[in-house]
């Protein structure tokens, strides 16, 4: 909703630009936006559907395909609850309270945006792997982590880090704390007041958050890919397995399953544009982009 | 002790959230970052020089920082004319246009990588025309640069588009009745406004291209020393169980990437807000954050 929606039409003239001017510019900015979004997009469902429906659902019926669906499920099934968790305990520390440190807190839970996917993955390697600072105790003791499944899950939620923590942080700042301490001064507990005047007041952003580490969580491939260990059908993740049918040439599978993330991503674009109509203002794209350097 | 290092409050859950905060912040980020600086001590001087600075990592880096510079400059000019277009006219479809920005954000790298790939291949509905004007796309640094402009392409709209949003019409009206034209206006009144927002949006797309893997990989054809990026230098050293090798170049790649996290909080110093947020705001270090959360609803 930019305020500018509406020109004043007296003043138009001196301060807008000749129509001509404006149509040119306005077919430059969609032609660009048409080659690097629309296309790419569109080739993802034309290849997808290109053996028509039969195929593209068969698809889903490989065994492999349905392991990766599960394991994807799986992983921000894990990360999206546990970062939902840390997200509104460090929302609620840095918003509500004043303390020494806080500044170098915030600049420490962005760190996982500025650290490139691959080196993400790597840091879990070095950590669990078999030559690795904690793996021989690890290897010792029979479990497993890098190669398998909870590396991806680690790496997963190390990507997806710092989303709802930085979507809330703003909103409860904002929000200030005259709200919950006249709660308080009126007999409500702690977790009341957090359940029945902060949440209302963030649940828009705390959606929002969940719903891009979501897409995060689901579509991150750098990372996995490092920890995965291609297995097929044991540690292959949505994003990987699109990557082994594309080298397999396998390209109406790899679409067909590329295509599920695409909803994803789209319906993600969907829920953004609703929650910020619902809710009057424009939400911050930070933890989407938020990364300083490096995705 | 942290309490006494506390202002007084009457909200709870002050010792529990710390605690937690810090104790899930240590696990899941500080102590694996840390074994790659553990791993990395263990690599003298000397050795870690030889590493980094070796003909095929040097040669990785020029095309990845290459690569990336020239398209966060596409993106530069085309974002701020992407983002003019969905502010200040109106025309069809404008609200998708706007929201499809966010395109390569949500979208898996992995998605964007095979289908660029599809679309630049020599018998793509891209790829195809290049061919006939002569121009390979994929499989060379040109495909690698097309990737990367992808995955920037929202940077520089959406660091520009609030500050476009929140100009006052009056200094284009003075300009105009002091007898600028539109162009005079744009270059001495506009431009000066949001280059700052532009610049910063500028070096997060340089940024997130240095460290990009899934878009770039399938579409760069990953020839070592002419279309192997950086991030697969790495990948390809740890399946050859060279750990060294790859921790070297990564410890490498951070210190770039903490260097570019330092530029672009200090361009977000430079550029200063639009409109103070909140009155909290102003006790945290300056921090990626261009669209102040509540400027658009201040403008209501």
């Amino acid at each position: 909703m930019p305020p500018s929606s509406k020109p004043e039409h007296a003043a138009i003239s001196a301060i807008s630009e000749p129509a001509v001017v404006r149509w040119l510019l306005i077919a430059a900015a969609v032609l660009f936006l048409g080659i690097f979004l629309l296309f790419p997009l569109g080739v993802v469902f034309g290849t997808a559907l290109q053996k028509g429906f039969a195929f593209y659902f068969h698809t889903f019926r490989d065994p492999d395909t349905i392991s990766a669906i599960r394991l994807t499920l799986i992983a921000a099934g894990i990360a999206v609850p546990l970062n939902l968790i840390f997200g509104v305990s460090a929302a609620w520390l840095i918003g509500k309270f004043q303390f020494v440190g806080k500044g170098l807190l915030i600049t420490l839970i962005d760190l996982p945006f500025s650290v490139s996917p691959v080196v993400s993955g790597l840091i879990y390697v070095l950590l669990f792997g078999l030559q690795g600072v904690l793996g021989p105790w690890f290897i010792d003791h029979d479990i497993r982590i890098v190669f398998a499944v909870p590396g991806i899950v680690l790496a997963t939620i190390f990507v997806t880090f710092p989303f709802i923590a930085r979507e809330l942080l703003p909103m409860m700042q904002a929000q200030g704390n005259d709200e919950e301490e006249a709660a308080l001064t009126l007999g409500a507990s702690g977790w009341q007041t957090f359940r029945k005047v902060t949440l209302p007041n963030v649940k828009w952003a705390l959606l929002y958050g969940v719903i891009l580490c979501n897409a995060r969580a689901m579509g991150e491939f750098g990372a996995v890919s490092v920890v995965s260990g291609h297995i097929r059908g044991l540690t292959d993740t949505m994003p990987l397995h699109v990557e082994i049918l594309y080298n397999d040439y396998q390209f109406v599978a790899a679409f067909a399953v590329a295509s599920l993330l695409a909803l994803l991503a789209l319906a993600t674009l969907a829920i953004k544009s609703i929650v910020e109509w619902k809710s009057g203002r424009r939400l911050k794209d930070e933890p989407l982009y938020g990364r300083g350097a490096q995705a | 002790m942290t309490f006494t290092l506390k202002q007084k409050s009457i909200l709870p859950g002050f010792g529990l959230t710390l605690g937690f905060t810090v104790f899930y912040l240590s696990v899941i980020v500080l102590i694996p970052l840390a074994a790659l600086f553990l791993k990395t001590s263990e690599l003298s001087w000397h050795q870690f020089w030889h590493l980094v600075a070796s003909p095929r990592a040097l040669a990785s880096y020029r095309l990845t920082f290459g690569a990336s510079l020239i398209a966060a400059l596409i993106n530069l000019v085309c974002g701020v004319l992407v983002a003019w277009v969905v502010v200040r006219y109106k025309f069809p479809a404008r609200g998708f246009f706007d929201s499809i920005v966010d395109l390569p954000f949500a979208l898996p790298t992995a998605v964007a990588g095979i289908s660029l790939t599809t679309l630049y291949a020599p018998n793509g509905w891209l790829g195809a025309p290049l061919m006939r004007l002569g121009v390979r796309a994929a499989y060379t640094p040109i495909g690698v640069t097309i990737a990367l402009t992808f995955i920037g392409l929202p940077f520089v709209v959406r660091t520009v588009q609030p500050v476009l949003e929140d100009l006052d019409k009056e200094l284009e009206e003075a300009a105009a009745s002091l007898g600028a034209g539109r162009w005079r206006t744009f270059t001495r009144v506009l431009l000066p406004t949001i280059l700052p927002a532009a610049i910063t949006g500028f070096a997060m797309a340089f940024g997130r291209g240095v460290g990009e893997y899934g878009s770039v990989i399938f579409i760069a054809g990953n020839m070592p020393m002419h279309t192997e990026i950086t991030s697969l230098l790495i990948v390809t050293k740890l399946q050859e169980f060279d750990y060294a090798g790859a921790t070297a170049i990564a410890v490498a790649m951070l210190i770039v990437s903490f260097i570019f996290l330092l530029t672009i909080n200090l361009l977000q110093v430079w550029s200063g807000r639009p409109r103070k947020a909140s009155p909290a705001d102003d006790e945290m270090i300056p921090r990626i954050d261009l669209r102040p959360a509540f400027g658009t609803q201040e403008a209501k």
